[in-house]
């Protein structure tokens, strides 16, 4: 009797996961994302889970241009202070209620007006939404802002059903309910974040998956372990010294994308005491810093390769990349002469890094090259969240820190290096800096925003604030039956055309 | 661990010593700590590489004749490291217990001794001290002091002293009722002079046997911060870190993984036995 | 009787009391500012300020304190900092995911050292009660992460046949659940093993070398029905009462195990919790296990009398 009823529901089990995993993809995430609330949301893996979820104005290609989503055209007036878009007809959120210029507005100051809204910097320049009819908006900002575009192709630009986010206030973060060709079903806290095919979605036949379930595993040996045994149709980040194994296994494919982000380490120039160094307070001892380190090297030691070296804030593949300031090859000479002209003999040094094996790897290579050019540093692995404060209250001499990357340059430098930034850490002031970092955020035209960069990077690369170091590859790694997906560099995962076949 | 209480009068000290000296057993654990602890203070002048040196063009080789144990991420030579490492695990075991011993002790024989509501806020205290989690005692601990071998070593002590108050005040509650003892309250002498002469010497033996367990205890607990990355530092080698990072490569390089994790079983495995060599030694029933 | 364990309990009190304030003091402790950690890459002053008086940042610690203990006591947790979840929610998402590991690894456990301490203490001396001993002392010293770890590099790296990671709820699919539970509970459950094993060898041999045996092995009783119906039965008392407080000891020992193999239990919450700063998780999730831990002492102290028949009639 027992056996038997035993017996049925193993069959049972048996059948329901047969069958689920039929259209079901099972990602395999980093960390645990944070609040599921675009407004309130804050880390790079929920912007993933985001993706699938919550539908944006407006969306990137491949190559980072900007493509409409819920929005379906944009246009500027010649002051640059209004922006109007038109909006898709017939899309609804998940829980029925339509989309239109109505909701956008509703949102917009949400993200504007809720206390716990992190998007209030994102939207600084946005003065006032009105809708200006059913499926019309109109933007009006207090001063020409060419980021806006990309900040409305991120989170800020995330709709959520105005109805559900009345009802449910904060709460909208245990159960999001956006516009997204996937609904939300759970979350199991550190364990899974379940959705499902939202059938009314506007191109809903372009999404083939029944349900998409994000597994945080943190460990990549796990994680990757996880794939091969087929626990997981695809993960994000692989591990740099997992490629090649990935790349020989037949059954598996690979795929990568450069980021839009950074790796490097900040200097504390000014903010407090322990800047009183000639590190802090000597750009030539920065910069025989930056030429002790064989970038190259780097790479190849501790990302085996598939990383990109650079030296500024966006990889060498960026249209915004400055070519006229190449990475520059290791020269411990130069290095040594730069230190002897500022009267530096030995210099130690301390330098915050996360304390994670692969930040320790890399680290440690670097504390080796910069001591054959005269620098003794000595590491302090410290926490992520003690190393939060420590930087903003300026308890460090040097911070191993990196950047997930932004579509719009501007989100890679202003609050990084003008003198009142968010993020500016290394309290690094430059009026000039400031006067062109602001000017490049008023035009549109590509060329003329270059030529405004190229100068503010004419005095970042002598004052080198930020030594920047390398450039995350994102790496994916998916089963072979998975098809359709393709790598963006902002590392998300889209998931139209994607199938399990 | 439980340990048996048992008051041991001087004379049975040799009795004890030459029971220890027959326990095959307590001989190979003695032999094996021994080891380590031998091979930790040659490390400077043993012939090895330097274990922070780095060579670019030998990073993960597998063991070979010229790297006996292979190299690391970043082309150390793991024998190297692992030799180093020993005196992290070996100081992280005893300067911890050490600690825990220093302040466990006088707690425990004062609670014991003077009873009454000194001794009931200690016992609470000590309860509520257990019930906590050991590790994340430990971890909060490491984290406030700031990741480094010494707060490691300072987290791993504090995280255990209720187990060394409550061992010495069951042990004082055995031996304050003696006869010895009454007799010295009886000539009139002062409690410091009675703790230190009559009570302590009947206490040390369980003592000595719960410090060596706990530096097997101690030594697991610094590989877990490390592997956490809450212990030593880089470029300094301990043992728990060595896995941290080994743990990355276990596919590609499964040494790196196999020797820490051997070596710290050894040394564990060597304590141990030495604490089971030294409970029944000093156990005066004989089996 | 009923009085003894009356005194128990409230014995228990005064600790509750004490191991709240140590809970409490524990996250105050934590250096890095959990406010920080929440803004995230985006740190807009007026933001920060907010949530540091949404979050009663500001309050004297004594304020705080009794606010949250009042809070606890009409069972409000409070809410996860990072993911605005009820803690109470995630304390009972959790805690069936810790006790189904926890009683996995005591299953392990009892196959492995009770046999193991009965054989060894019947053959005392002998090469069986020397391997017995070498392997319960094994369980003892070998890291439980390390086990971890060099387990999933063979068992599910290089072999594959179990999944390295990940939890099923048992109603959900019992046989996926059970399967990814092995590997874990059999790394809790070694040093587990291991001291119930030396636990059953002494109570054994303390049984065996009682005159109650001995009569009854003069009478001419079989061996083996000495050995279980009159030696065992009465080392039984002193195993359960270890049992008991092994229990307490697993919920908390359960933390490397489910970090290695990322089980979404206590342990794994505790971790990432301390790591996020999420104060109100760490302090809600210490307590209860704290309060595991002497609940579990109190069952093993009630036990012990309840199982002791001349106890009984002492008290």
């Amino acid at each position: 009797m027992i056996t038997r009823k035993l017996l049925t529901a193993l069959l049972a089990s048996a059948a329901m996961t047969g069958m689920a995993q039929a259209a079901d993809l099972r990602i395999g995430l980093q960390e645990d994302p944070d609040v599921l609330d675009p407004d309130q949301a804050r880390t790079f893996v929920g912007r993933i889970v985001f993706e699938s979820l919550c539908d944006k104005l407006i969306n990137i290609s491949p190559d980072q241009s900007f493509v409409p989503e819920l929005a379906t055209e944009w246009s500027w007036s010649d002051d640059g202070l209004t922006l109007t878009m038109q909006l898709r007809e017939g899309a609804v959120f998940h829980d029925g209620t339509p989309f239109n210029a109505e909701a956008v507005v509703a949102n917009i100051e949400r993200s504007k007006t809720l206390p716990e809204s992190r998007r209030k910097s994102e939207l600084t320049s946005v003065e006032s939404v009105a809708a200006t009819g059913e499926y019309e908006v109109t933007f009006t900002l207090a001063n020409p802002d060419a980021t806006l575009i990309a900040q409305l192709s991120d989170r800020s630009g995330m709709m959520l059903s105005p109805t559900a986010a009345e009802e449910l206030g904060l709460d909208l973060a245990t159960n999001p309910v956006c516009s997204g060709p996937y609904k939300f079903v759970e979350r199991i806290d550190q364990d899974r974040i379940v959705l499902e095919k939202f059938a009314e979605y506007y191109n809903a036949d372009n999404y083939h998956l029944d349900r998409v379930i994000f597994l945080p595993i943190p460990d990549t040996t796990v994680r990757l372990a996880n794939l091969r045994s087929g626990d997981l149709d695809m993960l994000e980040r692989l591990a740099p010294s997992d490629a090649a194994g990935v790349q020989a296994d037949g059954s598996l494919q690979f795929v990568s994308a450069v980021s839009q982000g950074y790796q490097g380490i900040t200097v504390n120039l000014n903010n407090g005491a322990r800047s009183e160094s000639p590190f802090g307070k000597d750009a030539r001892v920065r910069k025989a810093f930056s030429l002790a380190i064989d970038r190259e090297a780097v790479n190849q030691v501790v990302f085996e390769g598939v990383y990109a070296p650079g030296n500024q804030h966006v990889p060498p593949t960026s249209p915004w990349y400055d070519e006229r300031h190449p990475v520059e090859a290791r020269d411990v000479a130069a290095a040594r002469a730069l230190l002897d002209e500022a009267g530096v003999d030995r210099l130690a040094l301390e330098i915050q890094a996360p304390n994670n094996p692969v930040q320790m790897q890399l680290m440690q290579v670097i504390q080796s090259m910069v001591a054959e050019a005269g620098f003794d540093i000595s590491i302090r692995a410290t926490e992520f969240a003690s190393m939060l404060q420590a930087q903003t209250a300026g308890d460090y001499q040097g911070s191993q820190v990196g950047w997930s990357g932004r579509t719009d340059p501007d989100g890679n430098l202003h609050a990084f290096v003008t003198c009142e930034g968010g993020l500016n850490d290394s309290k690094f002031c430059s009026e000039d800096v400031d006067r062109l970092l602001n000017a490049a955020r008023t035009t549109n035209d590509m060329d003329e925003r270059r030529a405004i960069y190229a100068e503010a990077q004419d005095i970042l690369m002598a004052e080198l604030p930020i030594i920047y170091l390398y450039h995350q590859t994102w790496l994916w790694a998916l089963r072979g039956n998975v098809t359709g997906f393709e790598g963006y560099p902002d590392g998300m995962i889209r998931l139209a055309g994607v199938r399990v076949e | 661990m439980s340990v048996t209480a048992v008051a041991v009068p001087a004379r049975s000290r040799s009795r004890a010593w030459r029971k220890l000296r027959a326990n095959r057993a307590a001989l190979v654990g003695a032999v094996l700590v021994a080891f380590f602890v031998a091979i930790a203070v040659m490390a400077p002048i043993l012939p090895i590489p330097d274990p922070a040196a780095t060579d670019w063009g030998k990073i993960r080789l597998a063991p070979s004749t010229q790297h006996w144990l292979g190299t690391d991420e970043i082309g150390r030579d793991i024998l190297s490291r692992m030799i180093w490492g020993a005196r992290a695990s070996l100081l992280a075991g005893v300067v911890s217990v050490a600690i825990a011993v220093l302040i466990g002790v006088p707690f425990g024989l004062i609670a014991g001794y003077f009873g009454g509501w000194v001794d009931s806020v200690i016992a609470r205290a000590t309860d509520a001290l257990l019930a906590m989690p050991f590790l994340i005692m430990a971890i909060a601990l490491a984290a406030f002091l700031g990741p480094s071998l010494t707060n490691a070593m300072i987290a791993i002590g504090l995280s255990a002293v209720p187990i060394f108050i409550r061992l010495t005040r069951g042990q004082v509650l055995a031996v304050k009722t003696e006869d010895y003892v009454e007799g010295a309250r009886a000539i009139g002498l002062g409690h410091l002079a009675i703790m230190t002469a009559y009570i302590l010497p009947n206490v040390i033996p369980p003592i000595l046997v719960q410090a060596t367990l706990t530096v097997a205890t101690a030594i697991i607990a610094e590989a877990s911060l490390s592997f956490l990355g809450l212990g030593q530092q880089p470029p300094s080698p301990s043992w728990g870190s060595m896995l941290n990072t080994a743990k990355n490569f276990l596919s590609q390089a499964p040494w790196m993984a196999v020797w820490p994790g051997a070596a710290i079983f050894l040394v564990v495995m060597g304590f141990n036995l030495m604490g089971d060599g030294l409970r029944d030694a000093l156990d005066p029933r004989e089996h | 009787m009923l009085s003894y364990i009356l005194r128990r309990i409230l014995i228990a009190i005064p600790t509750l009391i004490l191991v709240s304030i140590f809970v409490f003091m524990l996250q105050k402790l934590l250096p890095g500012d959990p406010v920080l950690v929440m803004a995230g890459e985006e740190r807009d002053p007026e933001v920060l300020a907010y949530l540091r008086e949404q979050y009663r940042l500001n309050d004297p610690l004594i304020v705080q304190y009794f606010h949250w203990v009042g809070n606890v006591l009409q069972g409000d947790f409070g809410m996860s900092l990072r993911t605005r979840q009820p803690v109470a929610t995630l304390i009972a998402d959790k805690l069936p995911v810790t006790i189904q590991l926890a009683v996995m690894a005591m299953i392990f456990a009892f196959l492995i050292g009770i046999p193991a301490g009965i054989l060894s203490a019947v053959r005392k001396g002998t090469l069986t009660d020397y391997i017995a001993n070498f392997i319960a002392l094994s369980g003892l010293s070998i890291p439980n992460f390390w086990l971890g770890i060099m387990l999933i590099l063979l068992v599910s790296v290089n072999l594959g046949w179990l999944p390295a990671s990940g939890y099923e709820p048992l109603w959900r699919d019992p046989v996926r659940s059970i399967e990814t539970m092995i590997m874990p509970a059999f790394v809790l459950g070694t040093a587990l093993a291991a001291t119930l094993m030396r636990h059953t060898r002494s109570a054994m041999l303390g049984v065996l070398q009682s005159d109650y045996v001995r009569t009854a092995r003069a009478k001419g009783l079989r061996g083996r029905v000495v050995v279980m119906k009159h030696a065992f039965r009465n080392a039984v008392l002193p195993i359960v009462t270890l049992s008991a407080l092994l229990f307490g000891e697993l919920l908390a020992g359960a933390v490397l195990t489910e970090q290695i193999f990322t089980i979404p239990g206590f342990g794994k919450l505790i971790v990432d919790a301390v790591f996020n700063r999420d104060y109100a998780v760490v302090q809600g999730v210490v307590l209860c296990t704290a309060v595991g831990f002497i609940l579990m002492n109190l069952i093993a102290d009630v036990l012990y009398v309840l199982l002791n028949p001349r106890m009984r009639q002492s008290l």
